[in-house]
């Protein structure tokens, strides 16, 4: 596969995602906040890390590099849900 | 006769693909550093609502989801410009890379744009910084992240002035437009998980 047949396939992915959680975030009703909140973060954050991996190169960046930020994108998720979990009245 | 088994051994230890730091290190620290920043933000976003939940449920409903899928988008698209761009000049086959790195601008340019029709609209019901919690947070968070997108277009200009001429960029031209890629892909990152605070999370 050709680097920009890649990049392109990664678009189509990120729209995907962006429609997936658009809906998600519409059709939310009563009771299913807590776990549209969840979902709605955790798509991000891979889109994220679509964004990361492939269009800043950081798949072929040295391990310590992919290593920080995968650890801020875990960090990231992880604080986020806890706060909503927990400060969630 | 010695040499060669010495030889095989360096091909051994020699790494399969030599693993290279992209752009430069320096605009990591910078990347990284402005996405930590951000990240204490989100916090502070998700504490605040936790804490007031109906208000922010409530003045969440005044935003308009289709816009801001509408930018998520274009700033997607601009991105996938600007990878296709910096590959191009990266193998040595820039002729079309100001093209892409124009077809980014525009989506920056469109970005702008619809943030501003939003804007307005808010303005017009009486929205603004002052008006809620909620409202502080969104207007704060996404200006400072429209200041990146402006900044982003400067940069972005001048790539195209870069990669306008030359057919094959040398080794410092390469490297200004990967690392203003990366710069611009971190505002493209930025705004999915402001998207998804804003607009998605209720």
């Amino acid at each position: 596969m050709t680097v920009s047949r890649r990049l392109a396939l990664v678009w189509i992915g990120l729209l995907a995602l962006t429609f997936s959680s658009a809906v998600i975030g519409f059709e939310q009703r009563g009771g299913f906040e807590a776990q549209a909140t969840l979902i709605v973060i955790g798509i991000a954050l891979f889109k994220a890390r679509l964004i990361g991996m492939h269009y800043m190169d950081l798949r072929s960046a040295p391990v310590a590099l992919r290593i920080v930020f995968d650890g801020y994108l875990f960090v990231v998720f992880t604080v986020l849900v806890m706060i909503d979990l927990v400060v969630r009245p | 006769m010695s040499s060669a088994p010495a030889r095989s051994a360096e091909v051994l230890v020699r790494p399969p693909a030599a693993r290279r730091i992209p752009g430069e290190t320096g605009i990591w620290v910078l990347v990284l550093g402005d996405m930590s920043v951000f990240a204490l933000f989100f916090a502070t976003f998700m504490y605040s609502r936790g804490r007031n939940p109906q208000a922010f449920a409530a003045a969440h409903s005044d935003l308009s989801a289709s816009l801001g899928t509408i930018n998520t988008v274009l700033l997607l698209t601009s991105s996938l410009m600007v990878a296709l761009a910096v590959n191009d000049v990266m193998s040595g086959e820039s002729h079309r890379a100001s093209r892409l790195f124009g077809a980014a601008l525009a989506c920056g340019g469109g970005f702008i744009a619809v943030k501003a029709v939003e804007w307005t609209h808010l303005f017009i019901e009486g929205r603004t910084a002052t008006s809620s919690g909620y409202f502080q947070f969104y207007f704060m968070l996404t200006g400072i992240h429209l200041g990146h997108v402006v900044i982003g277009m400067v940069v972005l200009s001048r790539l195209i002035f870069v990669t306008r001429r030359a057919q094959e960029l040398g080794p410092s031209r390469r490297m200004l437009c990967e690392v203003g890629g990366i710069f611009w892909h971190m505002v493209d990152l930025l705004w999915v998980v402001l998207f998804a605070l804003f607009y998605l999370v209720r």
